[in-house]
């Protein structure tokens, strides 16, 4: 998994499959690095990820509590069509903004 | 006479094996010639249906956990087994959101995600003996519009 800290921006490059297998590493880095860099963004790119199951949604969830204290917010990127359904059904969308790349 | 096909999985519960089971059921079902589409909600209610069984039925003790899939012309019937420690209250562990261990983080979706995913979803529950998740699909339907909700 990689992760990358600009300014108080932190990127997840999420694996191809998110399950509860990975969630916990991806959680227990995250955290550690929100809190050594005085994170209030969280990007979630999902460029190689194909396959989510709820446990992600429960890694999102997680981070949104750690930085909205702060004003802080998720994004998710590069989200396929399936990402897109499971975030959608999830609810998560309700405090989390998808980025769509312009198609033009 | 329908054409029936069954297999049955057993494997420890590690959680490096959730992907060994949704890939194994994935691969199973390929003979119903099955859209992306549908394998990728069939994976998804599988992975649900073992973590649950992981992390709450044997709370990430190692026993197992076994998967018996049953093939009856276009309907796949898949059924997840532990024996764990049980549910008291299935219909409380049913709720969307609810979740017996918040300190974990999860997001008490599990059950919902099986139930959009999957055409039912039964659970038959002995507190102290065990689990079973029944679950069935018919593929070929095509797609339910309103999957694409918010649940």
């Amino acid at each position: 998994m990689k992760y990358q800290v600009q300014e108080n921006c932190l990127t997840i490059y999420l694996p191809k499959e998110v399950d509860h297998h990975n969630a916990e590493e991806m959680r227990k880095n995250a955290d550690t690095l929100i809190e050594k860099n005085h994170i209030k963004y969280v990007i979630f790119d999902f460029g190689l990820t194909d396959f989510m199951d709820s446990s992600g949604i429960g890694v999102i969830m997680g981070r949104y509590k750690m930085i909205r204290l702060i004003g802080g917010e998720v994004w998710a990127v590069h989200t396929n069509a399936r990402i897109k359904k499971i975030l959608t059904m999830s609810g998560v969308t309700k405090i989390m903004q998808i980025y769509e790349e312009d198609e033009a | 006479m329908k054409n029936t096909n069954e297999m049955e999985i057993i494997f420890d519960s590690h959680s490096s094996n959730e992907g060994f089971a949704r890939v194994s059921v994935a691969a199973f079902l390929t003979q119903l010639n099955p859209t992306v589409e549908e394998v990728a909600d069939v994976k998804t209610a599988i992975s649900e249906a073992v973590t649950n069984a992981i992390i709450h039925g044997y709370e990430n003790e190692i026993h197992k956990v076994s998967i018996r899939c049953r093939i009856e012309g276009a309907q796949i019937m898949v059924e997840v087994k532990d024996n764990g420690v049980g549910i008291e209250d299935v219909e409380q562990a049913m709720t969307p959101l609810y979740t017996s261990k918040p300190e974990l983080e999860r997001s008490g979706m599990g059950f919902a995600f099986m139930e959009a995913f999957m055409d039912s979803v039964e659970v038959e529950s002995v507190p102290g003996e065990g689990t079973t998740v029944r679950m069935k699909k018919t593929i070929g339907k095509g797609s339910k519009l309103w999957t694409t909700q918010s649940l």
